[in-house]
Protein backbone atom coordinates (compact mmCIF):
# COMPACT_ATOMS: atom_id res chain seq x y z
CA UNK A 1 0.00 0.00 0.00
CA UNK A 2 1.50 3.11 -1.10
CA UNK A 3 -1.12 5.54 0.63
CA UNK A 4 0.65 6.53 4.04
CA UNK A 5 -0.31 5.56 7.35
CA UNK A 6 -2.58 7.96 9.01
CA UNK A 7 -0.27 7.61 12.36
CA UNK A 8 2.46 5.14 13.47
CA UNK A 9 2.40 3.29 16.61
CA UNK A 10 6.46 4.39 17.04
CA UNK A 11 8.42 6.85 14.99
CA UNK A 12 11.75 5.40 15.16
CA UNK A 13 14.57 7.98 13.88
CA UNK A 14 17.73 9.66 14.25
CA UNK A 15 19.29 12.48 15.01
CA UNK A 16 22.30 13.76 13.90
CA UNK A 17 24.80 16.29 15.65
CA UNK A 18 26.06 18.93 13.61
CA UNK A 19 28.10 19.85 16.10
CA UNK A 20 29.53 17.19 16.87
CA UNK A 21 30.27 15.18 13.66
CA UNK A 22 33.69 15.15 12.65
CA UNK A 23 33.35 14.27 8.82
CA UNK A 24 35.39 10.67 9.49
CA UNK A 25 32.46 9.19 6.92
CA UNK A 26 32.89 5.88 9.42
CA UNK A 27 29.31 5.73 9.38
CA UNK A 28 28.99 5.81 5.17
CA UNK A 29 31.71 2.45 5.25
CA UNK A 30 29.89 0.54 8.17
CA UNK A 31 26.36 1.46 6.48
CA UNK A 32 27.59 0.24 3.81
CA UNK A 33 29.53 -2.27 4.88
CA UNK A 34 26.32 -3.81 7.19
CA UNK A 35 23.73 -3.38 3.85
CA UNK A 36 25.71 -4.69 1.17
CA UNK A 37 26.53 -8.41 3.09
CA UNK A 38 22.76 -8.29 4.44
CA UNK A 39 18.92 -7.37 3.24
CA UNK A 40 18.45 -7.56 -0.36
CA UNK A 41 20.21 -6.73 -3.28
CA UNK A 42 24.09 -5.76 -2.35
CA UNK A 43 25.40 -2.29 -2.65
CA UNK A 44 27.49 -2.46 -6.25
CA UNK A 45 30.36 -0.31 -6.86
CA UNK A 46 31.32 0.77 -10.56
CA UNK A 47 35.10 0.84 -11.49
CA UNK A 48 35.65 0.63 -7.64
CA UNK A 49 39.71 1.06 -8.90
CA UNK A 50 39.56 2.76 -11.93
CA UNK A 51 39.67 6.31 -13.06
CA UNK A 52 35.67 7.07 -12.61
CA UNK A 53 34.73 5.23 -9.54
CA UNK A 54 31.30 5.38 -8.97
CA UNK A 55 28.58 3.43 -6.71
CA UNK A 56 25.44 2.96 -4.61
CA UNK A 57 25.57 4.46 -0.87
CA UNK A 58 22.45 5.07 1.47
CA UNK A 59 24.30 7.43 3.25
CA UNK A 60 27.13 10.21 2.61
CA UNK A 61 28.29 12.84 4.27
CA UNK A 62 28.77 16.29 3.13
CA UNK A 63 31.17 19.06 3.82
CA UNK A 64 29.33 23.22 4.30
CA UNK A 65 31.09 26.13 4.85
CA UNK A 66 29.25 28.37 6.63
CA UNK A 67 30.59 32.22 6.43
CA UNK A 68 29.08 34.55 8.71
CA UNK A 69 28.89 38.36 8.08
CA UNK A 70 31.10 39.31 11.22
CA UNK A 71 32.95 36.30 12.46
CA UNK A 72 35.61 33.35 10.44
CA UNK A 73 34.29 30.77 8.09
CA UNK A 74 33.52 27.58 9.93
CA UNK A 75 33.22 23.87 8.72
CA UNK A 76 30.25 22.02 9.01
CA UNK A 77 30.31 18.24 8.46
CA UNK A 78 26.81 17.16 7.45
CA UNK A 79 25.74 13.07 6.98
CA UNK A 80 22.41 12.61 5.21
CA UNK A 81 20.27 9.46 5.00
CA UNK A 82 16.88 8.67 4.89
CA UNK A 83 14.98 11.00 7.25
CA UNK A 84 11.70 8.32 7.28
CA UNK A 85 9.56 11.39 6.25
CA UNK A 86 5.96 11.36 8.15
CA UNK A 87 4.75 12.75 4.56
CA UNK A 88 6.60 10.74 2.69
CA UNK A 89 6.12 12.03 -1.05
CA UNK A 90 8.37 8.68 -2.09
CA UNK A 91 6.06 6.29 -0.86
CA UNK A 92 2.79 7.89 -2.47
CA UNK A 93 4.04 7.90 -5.65
CA UNK A 94 5.43 4.55 -6.27
CA UNK A 95 2.91 2.37 -8.22
CA UNK A 96 3.73 -1.01 -7.58
CA UNK A 97 3.15 -0.99 -3.69
CA UNK A 98 7.19 -1.66 -3.56
CA UNK A 99 7.92 1.45 -1.16
CA UNK A 100 5.97 1.77 2.26
CA UNK A 101 5.88 3.28 5.66
CA UNK A 102 5.40 0.67 8.36
CA UNK A 103 2.76 1.43 10.67
CA UNK A 104 4.30 -0.28 13.80
CA UNK A 105 7.63 2.30 13.73
CA UNK A 106 7.08 4.61 11.12
CA UNK A 107 10.44 3.14 8.92
CA UNK A 108 10.08 3.65 5.19
CA UNK A 109 11.08 0.23 3.06
CA UNK A 110 11.29 -0.74 -0.37
CA UNK A 111 10.40 -4.14 -1.06
CA UNK A 112 12.86 -5.25 -4.02
CA UNK A 113 10.84 -8.08 -5.06
CA UNK A 114 7.78 -5.50 -6.09
CA UNK A 115 10.27 -2.73 -7.58
CA UNK A 116 10.21 -2.36 -11.30
CA UNK A 117 12.89 0.46 -10.94
CA UNK A 118 11.02 3.44 -12.38
CA UNK A 119 12.97 5.65 -10.43
CA UNK A 120 10.08 8.21 -9.40
CA UNK A 121 9.95 7.45 -5.91
CA UNK A 122 13.94 9.11 -6.06
CA UNK A 123 12.63 12.24 -8.00
CA UNK A 124 9.90 12.34 -5.30
CA UNK A 125 12.51 12.80 -2.48
CA UNK A 126 13.96 16.20 -1.61
CA UNK A 127 16.80 14.92 -0.15
CA UNK A 128 18.63 12.45 -2.32
CA UNK A 129 18.32 9.86 0.50
CA UNK A 130 17.52 6.81 -2.60
CA UNK A 131 19.64 6.00 -5.12
CA UNK A 132 18.58 3.30 -8.31
CA UNK A 133 21.45 0.45 -8.01
CA UNK A 134 22.85 0.40 -11.46
CA UNK A 135 23.92 -3.46 -11.26
CA UNK A 136 20.30 -4.84 -9.75
CA UNK A 137 18.58 -1.90 -11.15
CA UNK A 138 15.93 -1.93 -7.88
CA UNK A 139 15.82 1.19 -5.32
CA UNK A 140 17.72 0.95 -2.12
CA UNK A 141 17.63 3.00 0.65
CA UNK A 142 18.45 3.47 4.53
CA UNK A 143 16.34 0.89 6.10
CA UNK A 144 17.48 2.43 9.86
CA UNK A 145 19.37 -1.11 10.36
CA UNK A 146 15.65 -2.89 10.34
CA UNK A 147 17.73 -5.86 10.35
CA UNK A 148 19.90 -4.78 13.36
CA UNK A 149 17.64 -2.97 16.01
CA UNK A 150 14.98 -6.29 16.49
CA UNK A 151 17.75 -8.99 15.76
CA UNK A 152 17.77 -11.34 19.01
CA UNK A 153 21.02 -12.59 17.30
CA UNK A 154 23.24 -9.66 17.90
CA UNK A 155 24.28 -8.89 21.18
CA UNK A 156 22.33 -5.91 23.10
CA UNK A 157 24.43 -3.13 22.39
CA UNK A 158 24.51 -3.65 18.45
CA UNK A 159 20.64 -3.35 18.69
CA UNK A 160 21.30 0.01 16.75
CA UNK A 161 21.59 1.17 13.29
CA UNK A 162 25.19 0.57 12.01
CA UNK A 163 26.38 4.34 11.99
CA UNK A 164 25.01 5.24 15.07
CA UNK A 165 27.03 2.25 16.18
CA UNK A 166 30.46 2.72 14.58
CA UNK A 167 30.37 6.52 14.74
CA UNK A 168 32.98 7.56 17.15
CA UNK A 169 32.22 10.79 17.68
CA UNK A 170 28.85 10.11 19.21
CA UNK A 171 27.17 12.49 16.82
CA UNK A 172 24.42 9.94 15.99
CA UNK A 173 21.71 9.35 18.18
CA UNK A 174 18.66 6.00 17.45
CA UNK A 175 15.36 6.22 19.46
CA UNK A 176 11.22 6.87 18.96
CA UNK A 177 10.38 10.53 18.95
CA UNK A 178 6.96 9.26 20.18
CA UNK A 179 8.17 9.21 23.11
CA UNK A 180 8.94 12.66 25.04
CA UNK A 181 11.29 10.92 27.47
CA UNK A 182 13.52 9.04 24.91
CA UNK A 183 17.04 10.27 24.51
CA UNK A 184 15.83 11.77 20.73
CA UNK A 185 13.52 13.86 21.88
CA UNK A 186 15.02 14.83 24.86
CA UNK A 187 18.16 16.32 22.51
CA UNK A 188 16.03 17.58 20.02
CA UNK A 189 14.43 19.89 22.75
CA UNK A 190 17.33 21.07 24.12
CA UNK A 191 19.71 21.76 21.18
CA UNK A 192 17.11 22.65 19.13
CA UNK A 193 16.90 20.18 16.35
CA UNK A 194 15.49 21.38 13.27
CA UNK A 195 14.01 19.75 9.79
CA UNK A 196 15.86 19.94 6.54
CA UNK A 197 13.75 21.45 3.84
CA UNK A 198 10.41 22.14 6.18
CA UNK A 199 9.10 23.78 3.29
CA UNK A 200 8.64 20.83 1.38
CA UNK A 201 6.23 19.57 3.79
CA UNK A 202 7.97 15.96 4.18
CA UNK A 203 7.79 16.18 8.20
CA UNK A 204 11.03 14.15 8.52
CA UNK A 205 11.14 12.43 11.41
CA UNK A 206 15.28 12.50 11.85
CA UNK A 207 16.57 15.78 13.24
CA UNK A 208 19.75 17.69 13.00
CA UNK A 209 21.03 19.37 15.89
CA UNK A 210 22.66 22.67 14.85
CA UNK A 211 26.01 23.18 15.71
CA UNK A 212 27.03 25.78 18.44
CA UNK A 213 28.17 28.97 17.87
CA UNK A 214 31.57 29.43 18.00
CA UNK A 215 33.94 31.35 20.23
CA UNK A 216 34.09 34.79 18.13
CA UNK A 217 37.94 36.26 17.23
CA UNK A 218 38.11 39.63 19.58
CA UNK A 219 41.59 40.60 18.78
CA UNK A 220 40.85 43.83 20.14
CA UNK A 221 40.23 42.87 23.84
CA UNK A 222 41.84 40.13 24.25
CA UNK A 223 43.02 40.07 27.50
CA UNK A 224 42.45 41.88 30.72
CA UNK A 225 45.95 42.20 31.29
CA UNK A 226 46.53 43.87 28.27
CA UNK A 227 47.04 47.27 29.61
CA UNK A 228 50.11 46.24 32.08
CA UNK A 229 51.74 44.79 28.67
CA UNK A 230 51.86 48.12 27.42
CA UNK A 231 55.51 48.57 26.74
CA UNK A 232 57.95 51.47 29.10
CA UNK A 233 59.45 52.63 26.28
CA UNK A 234 58.06 53.95 22.92
CA UNK A 235 61.07 55.88 22.14
CA UNK A 236 64.35 53.58 21.73
CA UNK A 237 67.03 54.84 24.36
CA UNK A 238 70.94 54.47 24.96
CA UNK A 239 72.94 52.56 22.59
CA UNK A 240 69.94 52.18 20.34
CA UNK A 241 68.64 55.73 20.21
CA UNK A 242 72.13 57.24 19.61
CA UNK A 243 71.77 54.44 16.29
CA UNK A 244 68.72 54.86 15.40
CA UNK A 245 69.52 59.01 15.56
CA UNK A 246 72.64 58.21 13.33
CA UNK A 247 70.97 56.10 10.90
CA UNK A 248 68.46 58.87 10.65
CA UNK A 249 70.89 61.46 9.61
CA UNK A 250 72.79 59.58 7.05
CA UNK A 251 71.54 59.92 3.59
CA UNK A 252 68.37 57.72 2.81
CA UNK A 253 67.63 57.44 6.41
CA UNK A 254 64.49 59.53 6.81
CA UNK A 255 61.64 57.55 6.31
CA UNK B 1 17.10 15.96 -15.00
CA UNK B 2 18.23 13.44 -16.84
CA UNK B 3 16.37 13.66 -20.29
CA UNK B 4 16.09 9.67 -21.36
CA UNK B 5 15.09 8.98 -24.85
CA UNK B 6 12.79 6.42 -23.47
CA UNK B 7 10.64 8.86 -21.74
CA UNK B 8 10.53 11.51 -23.91
CA UNK B 9 9.68 9.60 -27.16
CA UNK B 10 7.33 8.17 -25.04
CA UNK B 11 5.20 11.52 -24.10
CA UNK B 12 5.89 12.51 -27.44
CA UNK B 13 4.42 9.93 -29.54
CA UNK B 14 1.83 8.71 -26.67
CA UNK B 15 0.70 11.77 -26.51
CA UNK B 16 -0.07 12.71 -30.36
CA UNK B 17 -1.52 9.08 -29.99
CA UNK B 18 -3.82 9.57 -27.34
CA UNK B 19 -4.85 12.69 -29.60
CA UNK B 20 -5.41 11.00 -32.38
CA UNK B 21 -7.66 8.58 -30.57
CA UNK B 22 -9.54 11.45 -29.30
CA UNK B 23 -10.48 13.10 -32.79
CA UNK B 24 -11.30 9.49 -34.05
CA UNK B 25 -13.65 8.75 -30.81
CA UNK B 26 -15.58 12.39 -31.42
CA UNK B 27 -15.95 10.76 -34.57
CA UNK B 28 -13.42 13.57 -36.69
CA UNK B 29 -12.73 12.10 -39.16
CA UNK B 30 -15.66 8.69 -38.84
CA UNK B 31 -13.90 6.62 -41.20
CA UNK B 32 -15.65 2.74 -41.83
CA UNK B 33 -14.00 -0.08 -43.43
CA UNK B 34 -10.35 -0.10 -44.75
CA UNK B 35 -10.41 3.75 -43.76
CA UNK B 36 -10.77 2.90 -40.28
CA UNK B 37 -8.27 0.15 -40.31
CA UNK B 38 -5.55 2.81 -41.43
CA UNK B 39 -6.44 5.29 -39.21
CA UNK B 40 -6.63 3.03 -36.19
CA UNK B 41 -3.49 1.30 -36.66
CA UNK B 42 -1.91 4.71 -37.40
CA UNK B 43 -2.79 5.96 -33.62
CA UNK B 44 -2.49 2.73 -31.81
CA UNK B 45 1.10 2.75 -33.27
CA UNK B 46 2.09 6.10 -31.73
CA UNK B 47 0.36 5.36 -28.56
CA UNK B 48 1.42 1.64 -27.94
CA UNK B 49 4.61 2.35 -29.29
CA UNK B 50 5.47 5.34 -27.01
CA UNK B 51 4.04 2.98 -23.96
CA UNK B 52 6.48 0.41 -25.18
CA UNK B 53 9.20 3.10 -25.15
CA UNK B 54 8.36 4.27 -21.56
CA UNK B 55 9.00 0.09 -20.52
CA UNK B 56 12.52 0.91 -21.90
CA UNK B 57 13.72 3.01 -18.67
CA UNK B 58 12.12 0.52 -16.26
CA UNK B 59 15.17 -1.06 -14.31
CA UNK B 60 12.75 -4.65 -13.91
CA UNK B 61 10.42 -4.14 -16.86
CA UNK B 62 9.38 -7.87 -16.29
CA UNK B 63 7.60 -6.63 -13.04
CA UNK B 64 5.43 -3.78 -14.98
CA UNK B 65 2.03 -5.37 -14.37
CA UNK B 66 2.37 -4.53 -10.97
CA UNK B 67 2.38 -1.24 -11.73
CA UNK B 68 -1.29 -1.12 -11.63
CA UNK B 69 -2.06 -1.42 -8.20
CA UNK B 70 -1.55 1.52 -6.55
CA UNK B 71 -4.03 3.76 -8.55
CA UNK B 72 -5.19 5.07 -4.52
CA UNK B 73 -2.12 7.25 -4.41
CA UNK B 74 -0.10 7.25 -7.51
CA UNK B 75 -0.14 8.62 -10.98
CA UNK B 76 1.83 6.60 -12.57
CA UNK B 77 -0.33 3.31 -11.48
CA UNK B 78 -3.01 5.77 -12.49
CA UNK B 79 -1.69 6.14 -16.01
CA UNK B 80 -0.98 2.64 -16.39
CA UNK B 81 -4.67 2.04 -15.94
CA UNK B 82 -6.08 4.82 -18.09
CA UNK B 83 -4.01 3.92 -20.70
CA UNK B 84 -5.11 0.49 -20.79
CA UNK B 85 -8.38 1.20 -20.57
CA UNK B 86 -8.69 3.78 -22.68
CA UNK B 87 -6.98 1.19 -25.40
CA UNK B 88 -9.17 -1.25 -24.54
CA UNK B 89 -12.15 0.87 -25.37
CA UNK B 90 -11.07 2.48 -28.42
CA UNK B 91 -10.34 -0.84 -30.11
CA UNK B 92 -13.95 -2.12 -29.20
CA UNK B 93 -15.23 1.09 -31.14
CA UNK B 94 -12.78 0.95 -34.14
CA UNK B 95 -13.68 -2.61 -34.51
CA UNK B 96 -17.42 -1.35 -34.67
CA UNK B 97 -16.23 0.93 -37.45
CA UNK B 98 -14.42 -1.59 -39.37
CA UNK B 99 -16.20 -5.26 -39.07
CA UNK B 100 -19.82 -3.60 -38.82
CA UNK B 101 -19.52 0.18 -40.61
CA UNK B 102 -21.27 0.95 -37.15
CA UNK B 103 -20.34 4.30 -35.06
CA UNK B 104 -20.90 3.64 -31.66
CA UNK B 105 -20.98 6.89 -30.28
CA UNK B 106 -21.74 6.93 -27.06
CA UNK B 107 -18.48 4.64 -26.84
CA UNK B 108 -16.41 6.89 -28.94
CA UNK B 109 -17.15 9.84 -26.30
CA UNK B 110 -15.79 8.01 -23.66
CA UNK B 111 -12.64 6.65 -25.14
CA UNK B 112 -11.90 10.17 -26.40
CA UNK B 113 -12.20 11.08 -22.84
CA UNK B 114 -10.06 8.34 -21.71
CA UNK B 115 -7.55 9.06 -24.06
CA UNK B 116 -7.35 12.89 -22.96
CA UNK B 117 -7.61 11.60 -19.40
CA UNK B 118 -4.30 9.39 -20.24
CA UNK B 119 -2.36 12.49 -21.12
CA UNK B 120 -3.71 14.15 -18.24
CA UNK B 121 -2.34 11.82 -16.30
CA UNK B 122 1.13 11.47 -17.59
CA UNK B 123 1.21 15.34 -17.03
CA UNK B 124 -0.08 14.82 -13.72
CA UNK B 125 3.30 12.16 -13.05
CA UNK B 126 5.27 15.68 -13.43
CA UNK B 127 3.31 18.36 -11.79
CA UNK B 128 2.83 16.16 -8.47
CA UNK B 129 6.81 16.21 -8.27
CA UNK B 130 7.44 18.90 -5.86
CA UNK B 131 11.09 18.95 -5.41
CA UNK B 132 11.13 20.46 -9.48
CA UNK B 133 9.80 23.26 -9.03
CA UNK B 134 9.66 23.89 -12.17
CA UNK B 135 7.04 21.35 -13.21
CA UNK B 136 5.18 21.90 -10.17
CA UNK B 137 2.79 24.28 -11.50
CA UNK B 138 -0.31 24.36 -13.73
CA UNK B 139 1.46 24.96 -17.04
CA UNK B 140 2.58 21.35 -17.03
CA UNK B 141 -0.67 20.11 -17.50
CA UNK B 142 -1.64 22.76 -20.05
CA UNK B 143 1.43 22.46 -22.35
CA UNK B 144 0.62 18.28 -22.29
CA UNK B 145 -3.38 18.66 -22.58
CA UNK B 146 -2.87 21.48 -25.28
CA UNK B 147 -0.27 20.00 -27.21
CA UNK B 148 -1.88 16.69 -27.68
CA UNK B 149 -5.08 18.39 -28.77
CA UNK B 150 -3.31 20.26 -30.96
CA UNK B 151 -1.26 17.60 -32.46
CA UNK B 152 -4.40 15.42 -32.74
CA UNK B 153 -6.31 17.85 -34.35
CA UNK B 154 -3.49 17.98 -36.70
CA UNK B 155 -2.89 14.35 -37.50
CA UNK B 156 -6.52 14.22 -38.16
CA UNK B 157 -6.30 16.51 -40.58
CA UNK B 158 -9.02 18.93 -38.68
CA UNK B 159 -6.91 22.08 -41.12
CA UNK B 160 -9.84 24.37 -39.35
CA UNK B 161 -9.46 23.47 -35.83
CA UNK B 162 -6.16 22.60 -35.47
CA UNK B 163 -4.41 26.51 -36.56
CA UNK B 164 -6.28 27.41 -33.14
CA UNK B 165 -5.25 24.92 -31.44
CA UNK B 166 -1.62 25.09 -32.15
CA UNK B 167 -1.16 28.59 -31.80
CA UNK B 168 -2.77 27.97 -28.05
CA UNK B 169 -0.76 24.91 -27.76
CA UNK B 170 2.19 27.21 -27.95
CA UNK B 171 1.56 29.72 -25.78
CA UNK B 172 0.82 27.29 -22.96
CA UNK B 173 4.52 25.63 -23.57
CA UNK B 174 5.41 29.53 -23.73
CA UNK B 175 3.64 30.38 -20.53
CA UNK B 176 5.32 27.04 -19.11
CA UNK B 177 8.74 28.30 -19.54
CA UNK B 178 8.28 31.84 -18.45
CA UNK B 179 6.81 30.45 -15.38
CA UNK B 180 9.32 27.82 -14.88
CA UNK B 181 12.62 29.70 -15.28
CA UNK B 182 11.60 31.96 -12.38
CA UNK B 183 9.98 28.45 -10.30
CA UNK B 184 13.09 27.43 -8.38
CA UNK B 185 13.76 30.85 -6.88
CA UNK B 186 10.23 31.17 -5.82
CA UNK B 187 9.62 27.68 -4.49
CA UNK B 188 12.21 29.33 -1.84
CA UNK B 189 14.35 26.12 -1.55
CA UNK B 190 17.96 26.83 -0.75
CA UNK B 191 21.29 25.45 0.20
CA UNK B 192 19.90 27.59 3.41
CA UNK B 193 17.01 25.82 4.03
CA UNK B 194 18.17 22.44 2.81
CA UNK B 195 21.41 22.59 5.62
CA UNK B 196 19.29 23.99 8.13
CA UNK B 197 21.87 26.35 8.32
CA UNK B 198 21.08 29.27 6.70
CA UNK B 199 20.31 31.77 9.85
CA UNK B 200 24.21 31.51 10.50
CA UNK B 201 26.10 32.98 7.38
CA UNK B 202 26.85 32.23 3.61
CA UNK B 203 26.37 28.96 3.21
CA UNK B 204 28.85 27.48 0.80
CA UNK B 205 29.31 23.33 -0.71
CA UNK B 206 32.63 22.83 0.17
CA UNK B 207 33.13 19.21 -0.03
CA UNK B 208 31.06 16.69 -1.61
CA UNK B 209 30.48 13.42 -0.46
CA UNK B 210 32.66 11.57 -2.68
CA UNK B 211 35.21 12.49 -5.59
CA UNK B 212 33.28 10.88 -8.50
CA UNK B 213 29.76 10.73 -9.78
CA UNK B 214 26.66 8.95 -8.61
CA UNK B 215 23.07 8.17 -9.39
CA UNK B 216 21.86 11.27 -8.32
CA UNK B 217 23.98 13.70 -9.81
CA UNK B 218 23.47 11.63 -13.10
CA UNK B 219 20.02 11.44 -12.79
CA UNK B 220 18.92 14.85 -11.33
CA UNK B 221 21.74 17.21 -11.86
CA UNK B 222 21.90 17.27 -15.99
CA UNK B 223 23.06 20.32 -17.00
CA UNK B 224 24.86 19.75 -21.18
CA UNK B 225 23.23 21.68 -23.20
CA UNK B 226 21.52 24.19 -20.54
CA UNK B 227 23.56 26.79 -22.10
CA UNK B 228 21.81 26.26 -25.84
CA UNK B 229 18.34 26.05 -23.95
CA UNK B 230 16.98 29.64 -25.89
CA UNK B 231 18.31 28.64 -29.26
CA UNK B 232 16.27 25.34 -28.52
CA UNK B 233 13.28 26.89 -27.50
CA UNK B 234 13.18 28.64 -30.75
CA UNK B 235 13.66 25.65 -33.21
CA UNK B 236 11.08 23.86 -30.88
CA UNK B 237 8.47 26.45 -31.28
CA UNK B 238 9.22 27.17 -34.78
CA UNK B 239 9.03 23.41 -36.07
CA UNK B 240 5.76 22.40 -33.44
CA UNK B 241 3.71 25.48 -34.25
CA UNK B 242 4.85 28.16 -36.65
CA UNK B 243 5.77 26.04 -39.38
CA UNK B 244 2.79 23.51 -39.24
CA UNK B 245 0.41 26.79 -38.65
CA UNK B 246 1.42 28.50 -41.81
CA UNK B 247 1.87 25.25 -43.98
CA UNK B 248 -1.87 24.71 -42.70
CA UNK B 249 -2.92 28.24 -43.83
CA UNK B 250 -1.25 27.44 -47.15
CA UNK B 251 -3.40 24.44 -47.71
CA UNK B 252 -6.16 26.20 -46.90
CA UNK B 253 -5.72 29.33 -49.59
CA UNK B 254 -7.09 27.04 -52.53
CA UNK B 255 -5.61 26.90 -56.00
CA UNK B 256 -3.10 24.57 -54.67
CA UNK B 257 -2.73 21.22 -56.63
CA UNK B 258 -3.92 17.95 -54.35
CA UNK B 259 -0.66 16.73 -54.24
CA UNK B 260 1.11 19.74 -52.96
CA UNK B 261 -1.98 19.89 -50.02
CA UNK B 262 -1.41 16.68 -49.08
CA UNK B 263 2.67 17.24 -48.92
CA UNK B 264 2.43 20.43 -47.14
CA UNK B 265 -0.06 18.36 -44.52
CA UNK B 266 2.41 15.59 -44.11
CA UNK B 267 5.73 17.82 -43.65
CA UNK B 268 3.36 19.74 -40.60
CA UNK B 269 3.10 17.01 -39.06
CA UNK B 270 6.49 15.97 -39.03
CA UNK B 271 7.70 19.59 -38.46
CA UNK B 272 5.28 19.30 -35.17
CA UNK B 273 6.80 15.65 -33.94
CA UNK B 274 10.10 16.94 -34.09
CA UNK B 275 9.55 20.25 -32.38
CA UNK B 276 7.35 18.26 -29.28
CA UNK B 277 10.39 15.87 -29.54
CA UNK B 278 12.78 19.32 -29.12
CA UNK B 279 10.29 20.57 -26.17
CA UNK B 280 10.56 17.41 -24.34
CA UNK B 281 14.05 17.48 -24.39
CA UNK B 282 14.05 20.56 -23.10
CA UNK B 283 11.65 20.00 -20.02
CA UNK B 284 13.73 17.58 -18.89
CA UNK B 285 17.34 19.17 -19.25
CA UNK B 286 16.21 22.18 -17.81
CA UNK B 287 14.37 20.80 -14.71
CA UNK B 288 16.45 21.87 -11.68
CA UNK B 289 15.94 18.84 -8.78
CA UNK B 290 16.25 20.24 -5.10
CA UNK B 291 18.96 18.20 -4.34
CA UNK B 292 21.35 19.60 -6.80
CA UNK B 293 21.65 22.17 -4.16
CA UNK B 294 22.98 19.82 -1.73
CA UNK B 295 26.51 19.59 -3.75
CA UNK B 296 26.22 23.70 -4.95
CA UNK B 297 24.85 22.80 -8.40
CA UNK B 298 21.01 23.17 -9.76
S1 LIG C 1 13.99 11.20 3.20
FE1 LIG C 1 13.34 10.88 1.09
S2 LIG C 1 13.32 8.65 0.90
FE2 LIG C 1 13.32 9.07 3.09
S3 LIG C 1 11.15 9.12 3.66
FE3 LIG C 1 11.74 11.24 3.24
S4 LIG C 1 11.18 11.52 1.09
FE4 LIG C 1 11.24 9.31 1.44
S1 LIG D 1 11.63 2.63 -8.21
FE1 LIG D 1 10.63 0.91 -7.16
S2 LIG D 1 10.18 1.68 -5.11
FE2 LIG D 1 10.62 3.47 -6.40
S3 LIG D 1 8.61 4.17 -7.15
FE3 LIG D 1 9.42 2.76 -8.72
S4 LIG D 1 8.61 0.75 -8.13
FE4 LIG D 1 8.34 2.07 -6.35
S1 LIG E 1 30.75 8.51 11.86
FE1 LIG E 1 29.96 10.18 13.17
S2 LIG E 1 31.57 11.73 13.13
FE2 LIG E 1 32.03 10.32 11.45
S3 LIG E 1 31.02 11.29 9.66
FE3 LIG E 1 29.53 9.83 10.53
S4 LIG E 1 28.29 11.08 11.94
FE4 LIG E 1 30.14 12.26 11.48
Amino acid sequence: MTTLPTSTDRKLGLVIDLDTCVGCHACVISCKGWNTENYGAPLSDQDPYGAAPSGTFLNRVHSYEIQPTDAPAQLVHFPKSCLHCEDAPCVTVCPTGASYKRVEDGIVLVNEQDCIGCGLCAWACPYGAREMDTTEKVMKKCTLCVDRIYNENLPEEDREPACVRTCPAGARHFGDFSDPESNVSKLTAERGGMDLMPEMGTKPVNKYLPPRVKDRDRSEDVDILAPFLDPIATEPTGFLGWLDKTLTTLPGGKT
Amino acid sequence: MHPAPSVILFSTLSGLGFGLLAFLGLGMPSPTGFGAFVWFTLAYLLAVGGLIASTFHLGHPERALKAFKQWRSSWLSREGICAVVALLVMAVYGAALFFADTRIIPLGYIGAALSIGTVFTTAMIYTQIKTVPRWHNITTPLMFLTLCIAGGALLSGRVGLAIPLLILAALAQIAHWIVGDRALEKSGTTLATATGLGARGDVRAFEPPHTGTNYLLKEFVFVIGRKHAFKLRVIALTLMALFPVFALMFTITGGLPGMLIHLLAALAVVSHLLGVLAARWLFFAQAEHVVGLYYGKR
